[in-house]
């Protein structure tokens, strides 16, 4: 049984407008799911239907056994769904790292023994141990969006979902959250949806939707999505830059192999490429 | 208008607390570059290009600034002409917007920098900032900012900044959060500006294919102080760069890996001169052997 499921969900802010339209998706435990699509096509809308934070018009969404078009069930999907937002600034409650870790937990009326060892794991699966007692006014921007993970992970979610939440961070801080989720994914078996507009952040995941319109335009490997090169153009997208120089590289007569989505990839049969030479 | 840094520095607060956040920067950006900022959160990035304009102002004893004819250091500086010669667009500009039309949003800076401006100037003006970040005036200028897309919002934003005819144009990370499209149109549109309105462009980015791509130039900023500065080629070449954490641009990842497997690619770093050059060299060992 899939852990989350959404059967033909319509939805509009304004009962004007769909912004999803008709949308079926299912996300399986442990896999790590990508959205990408342009500005509007409904990402973030899709993620906040996930979570409950928004009931679909028509359709259902339902996580483990739990619909959100019943009331009384909402707080069960919000407990198992947790979302990490794009302002680290905007999702910090108090003014100690495990005061913020501690807040939602506390919310649910967990005992303080238990809280405890929650805190214990998040800030552990977050890397983020040694600032326990710190202030996260201190902290860089990676390090307060690992916070913000680890209180969303102290809910001990079945799902993980992050709306850009790397667009405001240096590239260490990129990467340290990106390691930091790949890790959760990997290693604590968290199931991670990340909505994101950088194509070489979608190259790690199991599967790729792209939305269009507030529809699903395309999903599979990001392989296999990005072979199809003309519907992503179409689509407002756009190719990892280290398949567009290859691209342009075998066109001008160089023998590289297709499918090159990396630059490590690049940088490696290019080099091999002289070897045959 | 060129800008020049002689030995810069900057103190947030006092006594204990106290932070340097610039420390002796000397850093000279001529006019007509297209200059790229680079360096970690925390850095001194932001503290220094809000010097610039006079957002911060240079203390007394810790060095000088010099934009064009304006010396910063100076008491009797005109500020206020200085910052509608030096526009600055803010990070996220799209969350700054506030009028009811695009329209006074666009004419609130000219009514502060030049209130002697009578109402038919200012609508040509307005116009033709309208125009030259591509937004049609008779379509936008009466509609609310808040019902336009991020990237039109964006475009109001710097609109508003450029209505003064700034010769130089700061902007803190103009397209972060933008979708690849938006990005693409939005490079475009700081190229367009670069070559019709504004002499000189300065780019804070954490982008750093951004930044190989399009700036002439790039400093690097790393705890207030600038460990590097020059052409991306020369700047990504350095070792202090390189271990900085800030990553590579993807064209210098690529010739620091061949250069390690004996393949020699002098390009500057733009993909249009790795693919040139690359195309040329390994070709060239093709028909040799």
């Amino acid at each position: 049984m899939p852990l989350a499921k959404l059967e033909n969900v319509t939805f509009s802010y304004d009962k004007k407008i769909n912004v999803i339209k008709d949308v079926s998706l299912q996300i399986e435990k442990g896999e790590y799911v990508a959205v990408i699509g342009k500005n509007g096509s409904g990402k973030s809308t899709l993620a906040k239907l996930l979570n409950a934070l928004l009931i679909p018009d028509k359709g259902s969404v339902t996580v483990d056994e739990y619909s959100s078009a019943n009331k009384k069930q909402l707080f069960e999907i919000r407990k198992r769904v947790g979302v990490v937002f794009q302002n680290p600034d905007n999702q910090i409650v108090a003014s100690i790292v495990e005061d913020d870790v501690a807040f939602g937990p506390e919310n649910l009326g967990i005992p303080r023994k238990e809280i405890g060892e929650r805190i214990d794991y998040a800030l552990n699966a977050v890397g983020m141990q040694e600032y326990r007692h710190s202030s996260p006014m201190h902290l860089s921007g990676g390090q307060k969006q690992r916070i913000a993970i680890a209180g969303v992970l102290a809910l001990k979610p079945e799902i993980l979902v992050l709306d850009e939440s790397t667009a405001m961070l240096d590239p260490k801080g990129r990467k340290e959250v990106l390691d930091t989720v790949r890790e959760l994914n990997a290693v604590h078996g968290v199931t991670v949806i990340t909505i994101t507009h950088y194509m070489d952040e979608i190259l790690d995941a199991d599967r790729v939707i792209v939305m269009q319109n507030g529809k699903i335009a395309m999903e599979g490997t990001p392989r296999r999505i990005f072979s199809e090169k003309e519907k992503i153009k179409k689509l407002g997208l756009e190719l990892p830059l280290a398949m567009r120089i290859s691209e342009e590289l075998i066109s001008r007569g160089l023998p590289l192999k297709e499918g090159i989505l990396t630059r490590e990839d690049l940088a490696e049969e290019l080099c091999s490429l002289k070897r045959k030479i | 208008m060129f800008v020049k840094a002689e030995n810069l520095s900057y103190v947030y607060g006092s006594g204990r607390l106290s932070f340097r956040a610039l420390n002796n920067i000397n850093l000279q950006i001529d006019e007509g570059e297209f200059y790229g900022i680079i360096g970690h959160t925390g850095s001194g990035k932001s503290t220094f290009i809000q010097h610039i304009n006079g957002l911060i102002k240079v203390e007394k004893n810790y060095g000088k600034l010099t934009v064009g004819e304006f010396d910063l250091t100076d008491k009797k500086c005109d500020f206020k002409k200085l910052r509608s010669k030096v526009g600055m667009v803010f990070q996220y500009p799209e969350y700054q917007l506030f009028a009811e039309t695009v329209f006074d949003d666009i004419a609130f800076g000219l009514k502060n920098f030049c209130p002697e401006m009578k109402e038919e100037e200012r609508l040509v003006a307005v116009k033709e900032a309208m125009e030259s970040v591509g937004l049609n005036y008779e379509k936008y200028k009466d509609v609310s900012p808040f019902d336009l897309s991020g990237g039109q919002k964006r475009r109001v934003a710097i609109a508003g900044v450029i209505v003064t005819k700034p010769e130089v144009l700061i902007l803190d990370e103009p397209v972060a959060g933008l979708d690849p499209e938006g990005k693409r149109d939005f490079t475009a549109l700081l190229h367009t500006l670069k070559s019709k309105f504004v002499k000189t462009i300065i780019i804070v980015s954490h982008d750093m294919d951004f930044v190989a791509e399009n700036c002439t130039k790039v400093a690097v900023f790393s705890h207030g102080e600038i460990i590097a500065e020059g052409t991306p080629k020369q700047v990504f070449a350095k070792e202090e760069v390189q271990n900085s954490g800030l990553g590579l641009p993807l064209t210098s990842f690529v010739t620091d890996q061949l250069k390690e497997a004996g393949i020699d690619i002098d390009c500057d770093l733009t993909t249009s001169d790795f693919i040139e050059k690359v195309a040329e060299t390994l070709q060239e060992r093709g028909d040799r052997a």
